[in-house]
């Protein structure tokens, strides 16, 4: 079959447009002067030396994102363990309620951010008043998000692992946290970081959930300290928030590379 | 045995039935409840209080003469016209690089359709604020190019101000915002497609457009609905793309409505109702959807 000459024309214009915009607001970032629209030498004035405006030195910066890192962090810690049993334990439930049970833990997947974040926002503002809104009620918020994208990854790596080997070391007289500990765990391992990674990318780019639940300057993330100020300050010093971020989340997904390949837990390698 | 295991389920559950259940919930009884004197929310959590004046005053506002009509009709417009754009470019990426990209350029081309994924959409919007802004370089190519003469004489673009109230604008940012979320679904479709069934077809005579249009586009049909699915629900709740991209009451979309109830003024209850509707008109997409995933993830 004859290719077409113009697909591989629109895939590579494609691709430009979709990143170029992006790799310019990041050049901007290093400007020298104030201007956020055209390149203007090159400095880290907007990261670290500018007395007053850097993202070092502008204290509302600085607080956004580590308030960013701080959501991330603990959605991490509660979605993944949530999750990681939450798919244990559907895998193994066919009994009554499971099917419910299943669309239930799909519905947040399927249900725009919007709809989900005004409901969280009344329940907090109403029934579950004693939570308040606040940095609780955006970690709760994201957790909530978060759990189902865990469930499909585990999920996912229980269908692939199959029932053998639990059944065999169920066989040889392991009880059940034995063999949850020492075999289902251990094979887990690679879903569990991906879904690690996958949460923190979730809770770090999220904007509607985290603002919805924010109750004040102090509870400001990065996405939301972008929307506020995209059209207003004017300096490049968002722009090297927005960067930092990014290389953040590019490190995260590094790292999770590095942990991939030198620990390939395998079925394999759980024999050795 | 089983059982035990099922235990495993119990918190997870729990805690999507506290605060994704009870939490749509709270949208059910805000909306068919009442308000005080100073205009705070009476959520009603018994069915037999529920009051719909709300719901039918949000009604009445979404139908035609409505005053939420026109943002209704409008938000409508842009997600229609922004799937087509989408589609019309994400088809042929997701068909080169699953047919007739190889190798390296293959590895290549993948990773750069999933860089989006790992960039902030809050970031890649606010990146074209820098480009179309007064001086920007998009704005500065728009105008060397006189693109944005042709753009005025044709009615897409209404005075000089890229970000300042034009649809056209708010339909890219929709795009561009949205377009990588439906490239992985369509390239999953037609990377699954046994390239020996389109040679099957050209052997037995359908020439290559035929091929195309009698064996691909029917085969990468759900993948395709799929994606549509997927950026089309988030749109209808996007209110941010448009506050970026625009700023300005010409471009508001419901999802601009719901939020002005919601977060700003004295109208939280009419803004439930406004959820509830827009729900109820999304409920469609949100079961095809459901069923997809569901059988995806059984598998």
């Amino acid at each position: 079959m004859s290719r077409p000459r113009w697909l591989p024309v629109i895939t590579w214009v494609y691709v430009a447009w979709s990143l170029l915009p992006v790799l310019i607001a990041i050049r901007f970032a290093f400007n020298d002067g104030r201007s956020r629209t055209s390149g203007q030498g090159f400095s880290l004035r907007w990261f670290w030396t500018d007395p007053t405006l850097s993202v070092r030195n502008d204290p509302t910066l600085a607080a956004a994102l580590e308030h960013s890192l701080v959501l991330a962090g603990l959605a991490m810690l509660l979605a993944v363990p949530l999750g990681t049993a939450l798919a244990i334990g559907l895998q193994r439930w066919r009994g009554r309620g499971s099917g419910v049970s299943n669309v239930l833990m799909l519905l947040p997947l399927v249900t725009p951010e919007l709809v989900f974040a005004v409901g969280l926002f009344l329940l907090f503002t109403s029934a579950f008043g004693f939570i308040g809104l606040g940095t609780t009620a955006q970690v709760i918020g994201h957790v909530t998000f978060s759990i189902s994208w865990v469930v499909l990854i585990v999920r996912g790596r229980l269908v692939m692992i199959g029932n053998d080997v639990e059944e065999a070391a169920a066989d040889l007289g392991a009880p059940p946290w034995q063999v949850l500990k020492r075999v289902l765990l251990p094979l887990l391992g690679p879903a569990i970081a991906a879904s690690l990674l996958t949460v923190f990318a979730l809770s770090i780019d999220d904007f509607v959930v985290a603002q919805y639940m924010a109750s004040g300057a102090d509870t400001t993330t990065v996405p939301m300290r972008i929307y506020s100020s995209a059209r207003a300050a004017p300096t490049p010093a968002l722009n090297a928030l927005a960067t930092i971020m990014l290389v953040l989340s590019l490190a995260a997904l590094a790292l999770a590379w590095l942990v991939f390949r030198r620990r390939p837990e395998s079925l394999s390698g759980l024999m050795r | 045995m089983r059982r035990a295991w099922a235990i495993l389920a119990v918190p997870g559950m729990a805690w999507l039935a506290a605060f994704f259940l009870v939490a749509f919930y709270a949208v059910v009884a805000v909306g068919l409840g009442n308000i005080t004197d100073v205009y705070d929310p009476v959520p009603h959590w018994n069915p037999l209080d529920w009051n719909i004046g709300y719901l039918l005053q949000a009604l009445e506002d979404v139908l035609p003469g409505g005053r939420t009509w026109p943002v209704f009709v409008r938000t409508l417009a842009y997600v229609v016209v922004a799937v087509v754009l989408s589609l019309a470019i994400g088809y042929p990426v997701a068909y080169y690089v699953s047919r007739y990209a190889t190798g390296r350029s293959k590895a290549a081309l993948l990773i750069l359709l999933v860089a989006p994924f790992w960039i902030s959409y809050l970031m890649r919007m606010f990146a074209w604020t820098n480009l179309l802004a007064e001086g920007g370089y998009a704005a500065d190519v728009l105008n060397t190019l006189s693109l944005d003469s042709l753009f005025s004489a044709v009615g897409l673009l209404d005075g000089e101000d890229w970000l300042g109230g034009q649809h056209i604008a708010v339909i890219m940012g929709l795009v561009y915002g949205y377009v990588p979320y439906l490239i992985l679904p369509l390239y999953a479709s037609l990377d699954r497609i046994d390239q020996r069934l389109i040679e099957a077809a050209r052997d037995l005579g359908a020439s290559s457009a035929g091929a195309f249009r009698r064996v691909v586009l029917p085969l990468s049909r759900a993948g395709t609905l799929g994606g549509i699915v997927l950026i089309a629900l988030p749109m209808f709740g996007d209110y941010y793309t448009p506050d970026l991209m625009s700023g300005s009451p010409r471009t508001a979309m419901l999802g601009n409505t719901i939020n002005n109830y919601v977060q700003g003024g004295p109208d939280k209850a009419l803004g439930a109702a406004m959820t509830l509707l827009l729900s109820a008109f999304l409920l469609v997409f949100m079961l095809y959807y459901l069923r997809e995933l569901r059988r995806e993830s059984a598998a």
